[in-house]
């Protein structure tokens, strides 16, 4: 199958020109993060110097990867159904391209604000913590090997959630209930790094690779597996 | 990934552009269109008329491959409808849907981008200033689409059927609300696009739209009831008829009108005009006007009798009073 580049980007440039100016889609996007970074803030800002022992035993940081774990997909869910509900899914279907393309394109044009979004909200809150925190506890709390994981997973974190939004969006009547579902089903891929910050796992570099490896994979079959389910017919008329 | 331009067979101008065959389109158990049956020629404008729920739109998504048949044959563009040739059909043809369905937070010109990208238009700028001209909206180009008129957002939903410069155009009621003038615009286009030697499928209401622009027109109500150029249809429900009108009324008529030559029958409406049943117009008319200054009677006019298109859809709409199949 050759795949046209020029399908793929004419999608992926609509989209980012789209949410730009779409304030639900730019408001679904915004809020966990900021809910992600206030808290922790909060907290940071409420222990003192003794505390840093402790944190200096944990990745606590992982926990901030549970941003580009969820909030993906809650743009990722109005890919389709938002199109279907606007009435401008007929018309892209009319044109040469095929699924996988409209499909790469729109979890591309997902992946690439999210990835920013997480990567800001991260550098905001260790400089942050850098400037104001305690004494100790920014060195305690900002590991190389943790930047260096936040780096990775983002990324990799992202476009599984975006594959599961996009599913959920194929399937669903209505923005919302897309929306709904896609935070509920993506929340088993913010666990296992939240189970590492608090150390109910090691996270050891073996650890991190598996983990690595499994989400490289279930990006690639995501692809597929979204496509395959991608049926012209129904989502025109909305039977079958 | 790359991209890779498909070969295009050079068009072949004496095969159909749209050939179907027996087919149907089922939802479940109801019957959105049956059994039709019909060929369009290459650079023919073909009229598409039925009522609300006749099966136009569900015809254009199924030749458009949007939508399966449930069962019968189609070429395309020359290409068998089928599944596996989705794609190769989709290149050759466009299809302005129903309702426009822009990009309401886009301007004119990036909905337009985005298509020129996913048709793979080469010289993309070139061919959406074109397409604008066409449609004569190169001031708004910059326009928010959410900002346009609903006419405005017809004629870009039309520039956009335009870019990719399509063998087969689909025109889903393009005048569907628009204006007079506006409707007027859309139609001098369809002609300018039809000189140029596209075939264009159009479904419609507006039976004087379908009668101007037509070549031929067929009538859908589920079924096909009938097919063929708009004047032929007249003719062929309605037979043709001379309307005679006189200062006073004929003394005799049946002995005036009895006998002259490719006249068939006559009658007298209430208002007093004669209607006469011809063979042929051409040879009736002179006969009949020395026969009535032979017979001394003042004519007023005499004219032939223009059924319109809408009097031949009426009666066939009407016939087996199957407005509804559901
Ligand atoms: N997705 C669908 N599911 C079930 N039935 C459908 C669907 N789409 C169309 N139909 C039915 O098929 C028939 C034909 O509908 P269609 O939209 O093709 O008519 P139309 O001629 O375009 O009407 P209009 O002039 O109102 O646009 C109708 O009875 C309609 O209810
Ligand atoms: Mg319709």
């Amino acid at each position: 199958m050759n795949l046209s580049a020029r399908r793929i980007r004419g999608i992926f440039r609509k989209e980012l020109r789209d949410y730009r100016r779409n304030v639900p889609v730019i408001v679904s996007m915004a809020y966990l993060p900021l809910i992600f970074l206030i808290q922790p803030i909060v907290v940071i800002f409420k222990v003192d110097s003794s505390t840093a022992q402790i944190i200096s035993h944990a990745p606590v940081l992982l926990y901030m990867l549970a941003i580009p774990a969820l909030t993906p997909a809650m743009v990722a869910a109005y890919a389709v159904i938002g199109e279907r509900q606007q009435g401008t899914l007929e018309p892209v279907l009319t044109t040469p391209i095929r699924r996988e393309e409209l499909l790469l394109g729109k979890a591309m044009a997902a992946l690439v604000p999210s990835v920013a979004v997480s990567y800001t909200v991260f550098a905001v809150f260790v400089l942050v913590v850098d400037i104001f925190a305690a004494h100790g506890i920014a060195a305690a709390l900002i590991q190389g090997p943790q930047l260096l994981a936040q780096l990775v997973f983002t990324p990799l974190l992202a476009a599984a959630s975006i594959w599961i939004g996009i599913a959920i969006s194929t399937r669903s009547n209505d923005v919302r209930s897309a929306q709904a579902f896609s935070l509920l089903a993506t929340i088993p891929l913010a666990v296992p790094t939240a189970l590492m910050a608090f150390k109910v796992i090691p996270a050891t570099l073996g650890i991190a690779l598996g983990f690595a490896a499994v989400l490289v994979l279930a990006d690639g079959l995501g692809w597929r597996f979204v496509s395959a389910m991608f049926d012209r017919e129904r989502l025109i008329t909305g039977t079958r | 990934m790359q991209t890779q331009p498909q070969p295009v067979p050079p068009h072949n101008t004496t095969s159909p552009a749209l050939s179907v065959e027996r087919l149907s389109k089922r939802f479940g158990d109801r019957i959105a269109f049956d059994d039709v049956s019909f060929e369009v020629g290459p650079g023919e404008v073909f009229g598409f008329l039925g009522p609300n729920g006749a099966g136009k739109t569900t015809t254009v998504r199924t030749l458009g491959t949007l939508i399966a048949p449930t069962s019968g044959l189609a070429t395309v563009a020359g290409i068998p409808l089928t599944p596996e040739n989705g794609l190769e059909i989709r290149r050759r043809i466009a299809i302005m849907p129903e309702s426009p369905g822009l990009y309401l937070r886009l301007s004119v010109k990036e909905n337009l981008e985005c298509f020129a990208d996913l048709y793979e238009t080469p010289k993309p700028n070139d061919r959406i200033r074109a397409a604008l001209q066409a449609v004569n909206l190169v001031d708004r180009a910059s326009d928010i689409c959410g900002s346009l008129s609903k006419g405005l957002r017809q004629r870009v939903a039309l520039a956009r059927a335009l870019l990719s410069d399509p063998e087969v155009l689909f025109l889903d009621e393009p005048t569907a609300g628009l204006d007079p003038a506006a409707a007027h615009e859309v139609h001098d286009l369809i002609d300018t696009l039809r000189r140029g030697g596209v075939t264009i499928f159009l479904t419609t209401h507006r039976l004087e739209e379908a009668e101007r622009l037509c070549d031929r027109v067929a009538i859908l109500n589920t079924t096909l009831r009938t097919i063929g150029p708009p004047k032929e249809l007249r003719d062929r429900l309605f037979g043709k008829a001379l309307v005679i009108r006189t200062v006073q009324p004929l003394t005799d008529p049946g002995d005036v009108l009895v006998g002259v030559p490719a006249v068939e029958s006559w009658r007298q409406d209430e208002d007093g005009t004669y209607i006469l049943v011809v063979s042929d117009v051409a040879a009736a008319a002179p006969a009949i006007t020395r026969a009535l200054v032979a017979a001394g009677a003042d004519v007023l006019s005499i004219s032939e009798s223009r059924h319109s298109l809408e009097d031949v859809y009426l009666k066939l709409i009407d016939q087996d009073g199957e407005t509804d199949p559901k």
